[in-house]
């Protein structure tokens, strides 16, 4: 088998076009595959696990090709990018259909209370969370930005739809959040692993860069 | 701050080329999708929309290739329209590299189709477009039309909105059938109705004549997004002209 940069976590939900195009389009000397073979996720340098839909579907078809174990193993000891239901999916439990996670994070995901979606003019605020969003940047270690928010303006606005979003117990995993119209995490990072609610591959220029960052991270 | 109204600029195909979009003075081919799409992406367009109006189902097939040619090229949202008939079509434009996929006139005809669709790949793909007509001799005020406005379906358009929400459309794009063409502004009454009436986000289309209609939209019509053609297509303005524009009007949008 030929080396492998960088593998998409494929399990049936829909489309990953979408990220593996960005990703050959920021890397185009390395190898991207999208892949629902976990010898290949196991072989990769690195790995992105997207996902759309709902997550009790992606929880069962993740577990009915066998991934489970290959995305664990790959989020605790290489370089790793969970994107949207690749993000929710990595915590203990989420409200959506009541369904279990991964449970590599302590912690939940919740769907936004139809009560609180009023914005501060009075307007009602659509649930799912579709569009364009700003992203502020949590400095996790002392005052150095995460390698992946690299020349990325704090701030700076991202791609999202979802309905669900995760509320971690350990705060100090928290590497973003936005506000709809409260605040909500939208990336978090422990080691070798970063995960984002927002889609960096539809995000233009600053989910390029974020992707390319990912790309280039060597983290310790 | 918080969401941006999204500006969606609407390429209409037809046997792999643009038809409307022909006034770019930069451009050497003014009816190439991708090249089009590339400038729009350029100059700031939050998402973009294709409606493939091609009238025979052989040619069908070539808007799967534009779709492939600007997904490899433009990363923004892509939804795609026209035509949409069954489960397999949306999967087909999903794999090409659409995000969203549109789905009209079947919606009426096979409901059942929206929900399988969205079941299989979820609400926030699947865009249920209505296109809508002010009647008089109805108990409500505007009727669902379908086959490009020809063909009255005594559907309440507000009802209907609420009943495809409820099959899993993640979005609306709310067509006056009265406005489209005009250029004298969203029904912004239309457009409020059934925005309230639903959860989901809606994208206003039908009349923009200046940028002063795509405040309204957001403002008074109570859209999420809005959709417009021709003001952009023949250069009247610049996808950032409308930004700061509306940005300049309190709307908050990504500049």
């Amino acid at each position: 088998m030929s080396k492998i940069d960088i593998a998409v976590v494929d399990y049936g939900m829909g489309n990953l076009r979408s990220v593996s195009k960005a990703l050959e389009h920021v890397a185009p000397a390395k190898t991207v595959l999208v892949t629902s073979n976990p010898v290949e996720i196991a072989k990769a340098k690195r790995v992105v696990f997207p996902g759309q839909g709902a997550m009790p579907d992606c929880m069962r078809e993740l577990d009915a090709r066998g991934l489970r174990d290959a995305v664990l193993y790959a989020a605790q000891y290489k370089p790793f990018l969970g994107i949207c239901i690749g993000l929710q999916m990595l915590f203990e439990h989420s409200e959506e259909g009541d369904t279990a996670g991964l449970g590599l994070f302590k912690g939940s995901v919740k769907r936004f209370a139809t009560a609180d979606m009023v914005d501060s003019n009075g307007d009602k605020l659509k649930v799912p969370h579709m569009g364009w969003n700003q992203v502020y940047q949590v400095n996790q270690t002392e005052s150095q930005p995460h390698a992946l928010w690299q020349g990325i303006e704090d701030g700076a606005r991202f791609y999202y739809v979802h309905s669900y979003y995760v509320q971690p117990d350990d705060e100090s995993i928290i590497s973003g959040f936005s506000q709809y119209p409260k605040r909500f995490t939208c990336a978090i990072a422990k080691n070798n692993l970063f995960a984002v609610q927002f889609h960096p591959e539809k995000s233009a220029d600053a989910g390029l860069q974020l992707l390319t960052n990912f790309v280039n991270w060597a983290p310790n | 701050m918080g969401l941006a109204k999204r500006i969606i600029p609407c390429l209409d195909v037809t046997n792999g080329r643009v038809v409307k979009g022909v006034n770019f003075l930069a451009l050497r081919d003014a009816g190439d999708p991708v090249e089009i799409a590339k400038r729009y992406d350029d100059q700031g367009a939050d998402e973009l929309t294709f409606l493939d109006i091609t009238a025979s189902s052989d040619n069908r097939g070539l808007i799967l290739h534009i779709i492939e040619e600007v997904a490899s090229q433009v990363f923004i949202p892509l939804t795609v329209g026209g035509g949409v008939r069954e489960v397999e079509d949306v999967r087909r434009l999903l794999n090409a590299g659409a995000d969203k996929v549109s789905i009209n006139t079947t919606a009426v005809l096979n409901p059942k189709m929206v929900q399988a669709a969205a079941a299989k790949f979820g609400s926030q793909c699947i865009v249920v477009a209505i296109d809508a007509k002010k009647v008089e001799n109805q108990p409500f005020e505007w009727e669902v039309f379908t086959h490009g406005g020809r063909k009255a379906t005594g559907l309440d358009a507000v009802k209907w909105a609420e009943y495809m929400v409820s099959l899993g459309a993640g979005e609306l794009l709310v067509t006056s059938m009265d406005r489209d063409g005009t250029k004298i502004g969203f029904n912004n009454p239309l457009n409020k109705a059934i925005s309230d009436a639903v959860e989901v986000p809606i994208i206003a289309s039908g009349g923009v004549g200046n940028l002063q209609h795509l405040v309204d939209g957001v403002k008074q019509g109570g859209a999420d997004a809005v959709l417009a053609a021709s003001i952009f297509h023949y250069g009247e303005y610049t996808i950032k002209q409308a930004k700061e524009y509306m940005a300049q009007h309190g709307i908050e949008v990504r500049l």
